[in-house]
């Protein structure tokens, strides 16, 4: 079986903090990590690996230093990396994103595709689902388990907001993966020793038959109009009063914020 | 020396900070007000190569550089002392002695169950009347035809117990003093082996502290670690690489008391500012902030030595002195500076300062790490 | 792409076993505010399996008319059936703007959909408005929530947008407004919709409760700290339809689970609403729940640090007020 993950590196948003006097993100300082949901998505790679001795390949699109996650992802065990990099694929919304991912898959064999459910910079769970349509492929988001019966079929749970489903899924299918279902295992110290001595491939838009117009910002039909910061918390009140008058006053506090 | 991390060592250091902070931390006050050893952390250690860091890959270790070695026992200690020092016991005192002076039957049949965790290591110097002067070793093994006759005992034994190999010294002509001293190994469960009491500490409450008693214990010949009458040699060898292993985790206590102190004292408000704002603290803050630093480049200074092949004994011996008392001073300040509540369970800084009390102590006291760095200043 | 060729605001009504979920209301709420500036119709999509009977309560939440797709293929969701059904509106009907919900289901279709129509999709907008050139302007929380982005797409229609249950307002239903009800028939590939097969559906109740999910938490710390305290906070999150958190002092008493700790050894969370009651606030709490919309503390120290995060503290005994506050609201409920 060869297992292609989808990875991403964010700005550790539990990290981001705004600077109280401009209002502005402090980007400065914030640690670049792999997208959880993707981590969870490379944990279950892994696990099809231990169990079939399926063939990994991660690859992800990003800036020259988005090699860091690569390199991880190899000290945890992966067989292949790819980066996927070029000054033309800058500037993408999730379509034109998709599009040139779903252009690099084309040229890397691959029974199953997996992404994180969504990335923690951007909250969209869209790119998933947009390869998945670029390639003709059947998708299942929200993946908590898989089974694989050795030959075409995946079955696999997925979660829903009552409980869960349970779907049969040809191969090649693509699926999204969440976070929390599969724990990440850690670097392996001597994965970690040769991390920096293994092969990265390094990809240009060349490298992907995609045509220009459907890549970077060109390929994105949106864009962002303005970005602002969230509205800062006015300064809370302290009351001393006697039991009842406080009740009274989470009473109306509540109302006024439509919490009742 | 390059006094930046390579990119090999930097990734070494997010996966270690991580499961620092995701498996250990959690545990830490409970081994400590339990008084349990973190088995389950071994397990986990083990599984990705931390119990074998140093080791070769050869035999069966992750092949990477005592530099990381004392990385990895830095960032456990940072938020628990206890976990801190098993590994280091482990490591120092019974996988690199074997390495170091084993023969290669010994190291295929010890390495590689022990860098994969499956054995815990441990090693049997100090008695009761052979601390500091160890060369007043009584415990004595006599070879009786194919094997090691072992009868005495040992005390104050980091994994006592918990370890499935000992590195035991003992006294093999006592007419020839310290050269009379040899090496051995002896594996739990063998008869005659058994474990005796179990110490009550201060700090680093976790690991387990025990004796070690020997009576007409029967190893087999070829258990002999090095030659006959080596044994002072490879124990003060091993406690020089050992040093350098508590000096890390002297480093580590202070550093997580450093971190909670910076936390607290922003956090904490005190006459309408917090108390990272008065002048006090900050001053008091960047002087053992300096001195932590300090620490750290000894410590890696020695380990860049031992990896790479110059002589280091009195490098350890410093780190160790300094790192142990940086991080007693680092830790009783932290807990002034959390006040009343750093004297209570509810925050960890009491605790590291129970565990960094144990540094100035174990594996040679200050003084001998004194008597060892002035040994080489006087010497002609 | 000639935009002007586009109209209409479309909503994606989603039902689940025949029952339209809430958010499709909601939405329609909305689409009908944004028709309404734009002089335009808002058109409901109904997919399912003899769900004709449901077209007339979307129009009494604001559709003037309802698309209704009446197929066994689209009985449960699955993402082929519905994006092929879509598609075809779409690109037959030509919307101008196209809302969905941003469940499980709205986000596992609405990518699919928006890269087969080729056109551009803002993912959990808490706010729409239509912008000077009519085009659709749509909000959205960007880096964790600590940043907002307003989003547009220029030159694609439609123009899509995903929106969480519960941020838009529901419109008071009303039964006398008229509309259209069409059948609508759909041309589908039934070859590619075999390639996932939905073996079964299970509702379970989830047991373990992820306090980081829940809308509203009641806390108790030390102040609360016996089981008797907790019992007096489950009533309250029993009317609030809140879950029980506490801080690590309770946790470490005994008196409730870890899986409920809040702070730096527990857990993250960021509801509308926290109630900390008897939690003095060590900052080892606070980092776990300073993020909260809305905070009301109650504790006896009037310097407990606590108070600096909350946006209304009470200075009294948890003890009394929380029972006092149960019944207070529990009369309001009736």
């Amino acid at each position: 079986m060869k297992i292609v993950v989808c990875i991403k590196q964010v700005p550790d948003t539990t990290e981001v903090k705004i600077n109280p006097q401009t209002g502005t993100l402090i980007r400065e300082g914030v640690p670049s990590i792999m997208n959880p949901d993707d981590k969870g998505g490379l944990e279950l790679a892994l696990q099809l690996k231990d169990k079939y001795n399926a063939h990994v390949t991660v690859i992800t699109m990003g800036l020259p230093q988005a090699e860091d996650i690569l390199r991880e992802a190899l000290a945890m065990g992966v067989d292949r990396a790819i980066l996927l990099t070029d000054r033309k694929l800058g500037g993408a919304d999730t379509l034109a994103t998709s599009n040139a991912l779903a252009g690099a898959l084309r040229n890397i064999e691959h029974d199953l595709i997996i992404t994180g459910r969504q990335a923690i910079d951007g909250d969209t769970a869209q790119v998933g689902p947009q390869i998945a349509e670029h390639l003709d492929l059947p998708q299942v988001s929200y993946l908590e388990s898989m089974e694989y019966d050795g030959n075409k079929t995946f079955t696999i749970r997925k979660q829903t907001e009552e409980g869960y489903q349970i779907l049969e899924v040809d191969a090649p299918c693509l699926v999204t993966v969440l976070a929390p279902a599969f724990k990440a295992r850690y670097m392996n110290v001597n994965g970690i020793v040769n991390a920096y001595n293994r092969e990265v491939e390094v990809w240009g838009a060349d490298k992907i038959d995609v045509a220009d117009e459907k890549i970077g910002k060109a390929g994105s039909p949106t864009s962002v109009a303005k970005a602002f910061p969230k509205s800062l918390k006015p300064a809370g009140e302290q009351y001393e009063v006697d039991a009842e008058q406080a009740v009274g006053i989470i009473v109306s506090k509540l109302k006024e914020k439509f919490i009742i | 020396m390059d006094f930046n991390l390579s990119k090999t060592e930097n990734l070494f250091l997010q996966m270690i900070r991580e499961f620092a902070e995701k498996e250990v931390k959690p545990l830490a006050a409970e081994i400590d007000e339990q008084e349990r050893f973190p088995i389950e952390t071994v397990e986990k250690m083990g599984k990705i190569g931390l119990m074998g860091i140093p080791i070769p890959t050869q035999y069966g270790g992750a092949g990477g550089t005592n530099m990381m070695y004392g990385m990895a026992v830095e960032e456990l200690s940072r938020v628990c002392g206890t976990t801190g020092v098993v590994l280091s016991a482990h490591t120092s005192l019974c996988a690199a002695p074997i390495l170091e002076n084993g023969t290669e039957e010994q190291k295929m049949k010890y390495l590689p169950k022990l860098a994969s965790g499956e054995w815990i290591g441990a090693f049997g110097l100090t008695e009761p009347n052979a601390g500091t002067d160890a060369a007043g070793q009584q415990t004595t093994a006599v070879l009786d035809g194919e094997e090691w006759v072992l009868n005495g005992s040992k005390i104050f034994i980091t994994n006592g117990g918990y370890a499935h190999v000992y590195i035991i010294i003992a006294m093999t002509d006592k007419s020839l003093g310290t050269k009379g001293i040899s090496a051995f190994i002896v594996e739990k469960g063998t008869p005659g082996f058994s474990i005796g009491k179990k110490e009550m500490k201060m700090g680093i409450r976790g690991s387990a502290t025990t004796e070690l008693i020997f009576e007409n214990c029967r190893i087999p010949k070829d258990n002999l670690l090095g030659k006959i009458g080596g044994g002072f040699g490879i124990a003060m060898k091993t406690l020089d690489g050992g040093r350098i292993g508590i000096a890390a985790q002297a480093l580590g206590i202070a550093q997580g008391a450093m971190d909670e102190t910076v936390k607290y004292t922003r956090e904490r408000k005190q006459f309408g500012r917090s108390i990272s704002q008065f002048q006090n603290t900050q001053f008091q803050m960047a002087d053992l902030e300096t001195k932590v630093q300090a620490a750290r480049l000894l410590v890696r200074s020695a380990h860049y030595k031992k990896d790479n092949g110059i002589p280091y004994s009195v490098d350890a011996a410093m780190a160790k002195l300094f790192c142990a008392e940086t991080a007693m001073e680092v830790t009783t300040k932290a807990v002034q500076f959390h006040g009343g509540y750093g004297y209570t369970r509810e925050y960890p800084v009491e605790r590291m300062m129970r565990d960094a009390k144990i540094t100035e102590i174990y594996e040679g006291t200050s003084e001998v790490q004194r008597m060892v760095i002035a040994g080489k200043l006087f010497k002609k | 792409m000639d935009t002007t060729q586009y109209k209409d605001v479309y909503v994606f009504c989603e039902q689940r076993e025949g029952a339209v979920q809430s958010v499709a209301v909601e939405l329609l709420g909305k689409a009908r505010e944004l028709a309404d500036t734009l002089n335009e119709k808002v058109v409901a999509i109904l997919l399912g399996k003899n769900i004709t009977d449901k077209a007339q309560s979307l129009i009494a939440a604001g559709a003037d008319k309802v698309l209704v797709v009446d197929n066994d293929l689209l009985k449960d969701y699955t993402t082929e059936p519905y994006t092929q059904a879509i598609t075809q509106i779409i690109n037959e009907q030509k919307p101008s703007i196209l809302m969905i919900g941003a469940t499980t289901i709205g986000r596992d279709l609405g990518p699919r959909l928006s890269a087969r129509v080729c056109t551009g999709l803002t993912a959990d907008c808490t706010k729409l408005e239509i912008g000077e050139n009519r085009e659709l302007l749509m909000t959205r929380p960007a880096f964790g929530g600590n940043l907002m982005a307003t989003i547009v797409c220029k030159d694609h229609r439609p123009q899509m947008s995903t929106v969480r249950p519960g941020v838009m307002k529901k419109m008071t239903a009303d039964n006398s407004r008229q509309g259209e009800i069409v059948e609508y028939p759909i041309n589908f590939n039934q070859e590619k919709i075999a390639r996932v097969r939905l073996v079964k559906t299970v509702k379970e109740d989830k047991g373990l409760v992820d306090i980081s999910e829940a809308k509203i938490l009641v806390s108790g710390g030390r102040g609360m700290g016996t089981k008797e305290g907790f019992e007096k906070l489950e009533e309250l999150a029993g009317v609030l339809n809140a879950q029980v958190s506490s801080s690590r002092a309770c946790v470490d008493a005994g008196v409730i689970d870890h899986s409920r700790q809040v702070g730096q050894t527990g857990k993250t969370v960021r509801p509308d609403l926290y109630i900390a009651c008897g939690i003095s606030g060590a900052i080892q709490h606070l980092a776990g729940m300073e993020e909260s919309e809305f905070i009301v503390a109650i504790n006896k120290d009037k310097f407990a640090p606590i108070f600096n995060v909350a946006d209304v503290g009470i200075v009294g005994d948890a003890n009394k007020i929380i029972p006092m506050l149960t019944e207070r609201l529990k009369g309001m409920m009736e």
